[in-house]
């Protein structure tokens, strides 16, 4: 996105790169009783592009998601998908779009590719193409061995892949994928992201809520950041990235009784507004909070005259929750419950 | 909505779902719930083992006395608690398709099915199919072990009869459960629930003994119980005796229970989300 990138607003400049608008949705208004779900929210997803929506739990993702794929109509507002009204249109939309819930959909009693054939089925495929396709999908989400297994006895990642594929079962032409990655292992989490992005070099729109920043900048070219149901931020991923700032430098000494002597020693030095440095030993590694790249210089200074072998060191983009602190000035609205990025590899299953 | 949300596509008309493809989705549905079958025989349990364990359990535990008090002995009581099994059947399969759909809205599955472009129909269409089939072969069941245990079949269109009004009533109690199946939390809730409404019908008809002997006020209860018109009417039909006043019963009760129930239950199944 370009100059029409808009912070704290819920206006968005129409197509400010040009290209088709695959997914519109003006004022979009949800409640629950007393709960606002989604309390006006304006969106345009580029054709062939991929829209991030980062959020922490509660902050109205899956409901954006369920009422774009026609599961649940909105207490006020609009929004189309490929030009379909999400409320007059259904069945039209419902032919154009695939859906990957929050929660896996697939049914546990049937073997994988079962599964795959009766979407086929119901989506008018010829019983020929069905299996074909069934046969195809499987073997790109490397599920083929298990194919006639029931879904039941698949791991979480191959029920998330069995999933996907059947949400590409129709060819669709935009994909909701909410929240593709929570709960699998940093392994599955790379396969899953290998995926989407084969999906979208293949031209399809992708619209995926996400608790990650990284997963987000891993997939989305542009990002609604959300909270209770609002728009806090939008607009390009380097752009909002370069606003919120703040990195963390991760530190893996080779030996990993270095640990603790290194942290201690980072935190002796006493950098100016350095916050304090945590001991990560599941990963060997020590997490240190950056914010200038004086800080960057210093701390790797200082790393490097313990003259210890140091086995990587790498940046990463900060967690959900600084993220939020930096564009509103607040916390997430549910931060014991949203997962940072950084920690996410211990709070995987 | 207010009329400024009509903005762009002005002849915004829906797709229109053409019928054969109705029966398609039906089919592949219908195929989808036999492969659950297949998948999880022991599914298959109460449509196999009610029948026989309750045959069992009722000829050789109660026969012999309750017989007695027929005015013959065990076989005597072989004729009178078959048809009263039978009406039993119709309710008791009457019920897995509330906790099927349960089963469905909370796994997910319903909401796939509900982002393709299928009518919902298809879907409740297809369960009623499959437990339909399921009720007819529990029934089958019966006629096979009663046959075994000594009953005597004395009319095979009264028998095709009986069969047919079980099922007519069977599936008339289906949309109470599809609509307890879709609003209740859980399928095990269902489950508690079905068993707390059948017990009492169940025990508190003729199905298994004749009412005469019972107190007044549970005699004026099986009397109004539409399982008691039901077996009456399965033996009339089966072993010869009145038939009219319960066939007529039942299915007044049947087109009753429909009439109300089934635009409940199809509402509650559509506009679930
Ligand atoms: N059926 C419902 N009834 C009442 N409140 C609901 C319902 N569904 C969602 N909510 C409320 O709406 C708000 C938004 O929920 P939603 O599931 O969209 O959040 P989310 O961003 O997907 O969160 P998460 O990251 O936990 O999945 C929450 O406060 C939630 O409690
Ligand atoms: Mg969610």
């Amino acid at each position: 996105m370009g100059p029409g990138t808009v912070l704290g607003m819920t206006r968005i400049d129409k197509n400010p790169n040009g290209g088709n608008t695959a997914v519109t949705v003006r004022g979009l208004v949800k409640h629950y009783g007393e709960t606002k779900a989604l309390d006006g929210v304006d969106l345009d997803v580029r054709e062939g592009t991929v829209m991030g929506v980062l959020g922490p739990n509660g902050a109205g993702k899956t409901t954006l998601v369920r009422i774009l794929s026609t599961l649940l109509a909105p207490t006020a507002g609009e929004a189309t998908v490929v030009g379909y009204d999400v409320l007059r249109q259904p069945r039209q939309l419902r032919k154009v779009i695939g859906l990957t819930g929050q929660y896996a959909s697939v049914d546990e009693k049937l073997a994988g590719w079962e599964n795959l054939y009766l979407i086929g089925r119901l989506l008018d495929l010829t019983r020929k193409d069905a299996r074909s396709r069934a046969d195809e999908l499987l073997e790109r989400f490397s599920l083929t061995e298990a194919a006639r297994r029931p879904a039941s006895t698949y791991s979480g990642g191959m029920r998330r892949r069995l999933d996907l594929a059947a949400s590409m079962i129709g060819r669709p032409q935009v994909l909701f994928l909410d929240e593709p990655t929570t709960g699998l292992d940093p392994r599955t989490r790379n396969e899953v992201w290998a995926e989407v992005k084969s999906m979208v070099g293949e031209g399809v729109t992708v619209l995926l809520t996400t608790q990650y920043m990284e997963e987000a900048e891993q997939l989305a070219s542009e990002l609604t950041v959300v909270d209770r149901g609002k728009v806090i931020a939008s607009g390009g991923i380097e752009e909002l990235k370069s606003k919120v700032g703040g990195r963390a430098l991760r530190i893996r000494p080779v030996d990993p009784l270095e640990l603790r002597p290194l942290a201690g020693a980072l935190d002796a030095l006493g950098i100016t507004g350095l916050a304090t440095t945590t001991v990560d030993p599941e990963t060997g590694t020590l997490l240190v909070p950056i914010l200038s790249d004086e800080q960057l210089t210093a701390v790797v200074g200082a790393v490097t005259a313990r003259g210890i072998t140091i086995g990587s060191i790498t940046t990463e983009l900060p967690s959900l929750d600084e993220v939020f602190l930096s564009l509103t000035g607040h916390k997430a609205s549910a931060p014991q419950d949203a997962v940072p990025t950084d920690t996410r590899e211990e709070v995987a299953v | 909505m207010s009329a400024a949300t009509i903005t762009a596509t002005p002849a915004a008309t829906d797709a229109h779902i053409p019928l054969r493809n109705h029966f398609r989705h039906t089919g592949a549905l219908i195929r989808r719930n036999l492969l659950w079958i297949r998948q999880d025989p022991e599914s298959m349990f109460d449509a196999v083992l009610f029948p026989v364990i309750f045959t069992l359990l009722f000829v050789y535990v109660f026969g012999g006395s309750i017989g007695k008090s027929l005015g013959g002995g065990q076989e005597a009581y072989v004729q009178y608690v078959i048809p009263g099994l039978l009406a039993m059947m119709g309710m008791n399969m009457s019920q897995g398709v509330g906790t099927g759909f349960n089963t469905d809205f909370n796994s997910g599955v319903m909401d796939r099915f509900r982002s393709l472009p299928i009518g919902r129909g298809s879907v409740l269409i297809a369960k009623i199919v499959v437990e339909l089939m399921r009720m007819l072969a529990a029934c089958v069941i019966l006629m096979i072990v009663a046959v075994l245990v000594g009953f005597d079949i004395t009319s095979w269109i009264g028998m095709l009869g009986a069969v047919g009004l079980a099922t007519v009533f069977g599936s008339a109690l289906m949309w109470v459960f599809i609509t307890l199946g879709v609003t209740m939390k859980s399928a095990q809730s269902v489950q508690a629930m079905g068993f707390l409404v059948m017990m009492p019908l169940q025990f508190g008809s003729s199905i298994f003994a004749p009412t005469d002997s019972m107190p007044g006020w549970l005699q004026n209860f099986t009397e109004y119980n539409p399982l008691s018109s039901l077996a009456d009417a399965a033996r009339g039909m089966m072993v010869g005796g009145p038939v009219a006043h319960g066939l007529w019963v039942t299915l007044a009760w049947s087109v009753g229970l429909t009439a109300v129930m089934a635009p409940v239950a199809i509402h509650k199944f559509r506009t679930k989300n």
